[in-house]
């Protein structure tokens, strides 16, 4: 039954013809844009590469989870909250109660991984949409957040957390920096600005490789493997793709949902924990639209709404060029406005071109 | 006659008031095609899902090589080796041919402490599996969404039979086919036969079940209508048992049921 209407493929089709590829022509895109508007206003200096880097790979921290639930075949709205939750659950129990922060820090994740696992629990046994679900978990967590902060404190913004952190092991895992011996190294040699007066003379401007990049990358290779290179990944292809169709075979559709809500969580609490230890404080608004601009990275990255499809390396290109268009409003000094009407662009193109290679690959009518 | 590899006696199966099944009994033989017929909502699919472990019945034994089984999920059917190929819920057309034939079964390679799938083993076999089956595919990792609707049946059942189903129950294969891809189908039908796999095939199609069957069972509101061989029937008494009991049934209701 060979098939001689189907067109012999060719090897520039194959290669072209991936998930990514939306992705991929809105990260040229963009890096060809800003470096033509903005090339010389120090954005692509050590400093400001440090700078877009970091905003990208907090959104990459939750467009990873965000990534792997929508392949799963569902959503997470409340990751935003579940930020700010954490983010304050850290600095009530570390600054407030007096916990040691490695202990706090635990404890943020494990009621966070709950949350999520009650999210899954939820979405499955009552088989509601999970954007109803964790809707409403928008809503509660934030306002638990908002209520806990005023209980505790007052305030709903919580500083001193980096003086309670210090000497701690867990917390450099997400506030430190990483490779500052060879920063220093590269400074000394003229290679990388260095601050030429104050105290901080002699040390170079970009200190080191911040843990959250570490973080970002980890998530990102981790996702990217677990999906496309082992037995679980299939099962979350399988899951979004039909529910019914896989647990007819035997994968268990319901634990693998269950547990990527957790792992959305998971990534979430790396976000809030990583920004608190930066920031060295925690606030009840931290994370506000996170959800949203985690899924507009990973479907700029080629994913399916609807589950079944996609790709994290794609989310994470997607969140790269979040992150890149942000913080090239600032470098280049342009009417803030058109940016928007820019990113609004990029992210009709790119899922126009994604829609496209979609059917080609799918055979979707 | 061979024994039979599977046999259901008395199933009675209620959804609350309904009762869906009221005693059907049903065996097929390995290397038997064994057709089951009924118009919609006759309960044929209610009783192909009791057999496949998604039902549990609500009276009735289902005996499975001699043995009284109790199926709790379609798992456990599954790993006695009764495989079950859905009319659409058979393949996932997002994704790619390989994907869909390992799901659920997927091969495990160990690298280190990583545990990783062995796409270079699950490739080559669903190449070889699907050319036993008499589809070349392009590459195994295109997607099922490319392949036309009797090639996606056909994945599935090759899945089926790769997996060491010994009883292959195929959920109306035909249905939405046309006639070039359900003769495929029909041929592929008979080599799983051919193999000594008991198989249970489900139609409303008389041309269809008569082109493979070895033996033929009406089934008719949640009740069958008797079992006939290949050639004690014809494909007008077959046609009229189907449609005849339609009408009596329709008799029956319009009576108030008491006849």
């Amino acid at each position: 039954m060979s098939d001689e209407r189907m067109k012999q493929v060719s090897t520039l089709r194959r290669i072209m013809i991936r998930p990514e590829l939306g992705a991929i022509s809105g990260t040229i895109l963009v890096f060809v844009f800003f470096l033509m508007i903005a090339g010389d206003s120090g954005m692509f200096a050590p400093q400001g590469i440090q700078n877009w880097s970091v905003v990208s790979a907090q959104f990459a921290i939750i467009a990873v989870g965000a990534c792997l639930l929508m392949i799963a075949g569902e959503f997470d709205l409340s990751v935003g909250s579940m930020i700010g939750f954490a983010g304050i659950l850290i600095a009530i129990l570390s600054v407030q109660w007096g916990w040691p922060t490695w202990i706090s820090i635990l404890v943020a994740f494990a009621i966070c991984v709950s949350i999520g696992a009650l999210n899954g629990f939820l979405v499955i046994k009552t088989g509601l949409p999970s954007f109803i679900v964790t809707l409403a978990f928008l809503y509660i967590l934030r306002g638990l957040t908002i209520w806990l902060s005023i209980l505790t404190t007052q305030k709903t913004v919580i500083g001193g957390v980096r003086k309670a952190a210090e000497g701690d092991w867990l917390a450099p895992v997400f506030g430190g920096k990483i490779l500052t011996g060879l920063f220093q190294w590269m400074g000394d040699h003229g290679w990388i600005e260095t601050f030429s007066r104050g105290t901080r003379a002699g040390q170079p401007v970009v200190e080191g490789i911040p843990m959250l990049i570490i973080w970002a990358l980890g998530l990102i290779i981790f996702g990217q493997w677990l999906l496309t290179r082992t037995r679980f990944g299939n099962w979350i292809f399988a899951s979004g793709g039909d529910a019914q169709a896989a647990s007819y075979v035997g994968v268990p559709v319901n634990r693998v949902k269950i547990l990527m809500f957790m792992f959305t969580a998971f990534c979430a609490c790396v976000f809030a924990t990583s920004q608190v230890m930066e920031f060295g404080s925690a606030a009840a608004d931290r994370g506000l639209l996170k959800e949203f601009e985690a899924i507009i990275s990973v479907v700029i990255g080629g994913a399916l709404l609807t589950g079944g499809y996609g790709s994290v390396v794609g989310a994470a290109l997607g969140a790269l060029i979040f992150g890149v268009v942000q913080q090239g409003l600032f470098f280049s000094g342009a009417e803030s406005s058109l940016f928007r009407v820019f990113l609004g662009t990029i992210l009709i193109l790119a899922v126009i071109l994604n829609t496209y290679i979609r059917r080609i690959i799918t055979g979707e009518r | 006659m061979t024994q039979p590899i599977i046999e259901m006696k008395d199933i009675e199966k209620h959804f609350g008031p309904v009762i869906a099944l009221g005693g059907v009994s049903f065996d097929v033989c390995p290397g038997e095609v064994h057709c089951l017929l009924g118009d919609n909502g006759a309960g044929k699919s209610t009783f192909i899902k009791t057999m496949s472990g998604v039902h549990k019945p609500t009276s009735g034994t289902i005996l499975f090589e001699g043995r009284e089984m109790h199926f709790d999920s379609p798992r456990d059917a599954m790993a006695a080796g009764i495989a079950t190929v859905y009319q659409d819920l058979a393949m996932i057309p997002l994704m790619s041919v390989t994907r869909n034939f390992w799901m659920g079964n997927e091969p495990v390679r160990k690298i280190g402490p990583f545990r990783m799938m062995d796409f270079a083993r699950a490739n080559r076999v669903t190449m070889e599996e699907m050319a036993k089956m008499g589809i070349n595919l392009r590459e195994p990792n295109q997607a099922v969404g490319t392949l036309s609707g009797g090639e996606r049946q056909t994945v599935a059942i090759a899945r089926a039979v790769y997996f060491g189903a010994k009883v292959l129950i195929l959920d109306e294969p035909t249905s939405a086919l046309g006639v070039r891809q359900t003769s495929n189908v029909l041929a592929t039908i008979d080599k799983v036969r051919k193999g000594g796999i008991a198989v249970v095939f489900i139609t409303h199609n008389v041309r269809h079940a008569l082109a493979v069957g070895d033996r033929f069972t009406v089934l008719n509101r949640g009740k069958t209508l008797g079992t006939a061989r290949r050639g004690e029937i014809t494909p007008e008494e077959l046609q009229d048992l189907m449609a005849g009991g339609q009408e009596l049934a329709q008799l029956e209701s319009s009576l108030g049921g008491t006849v």
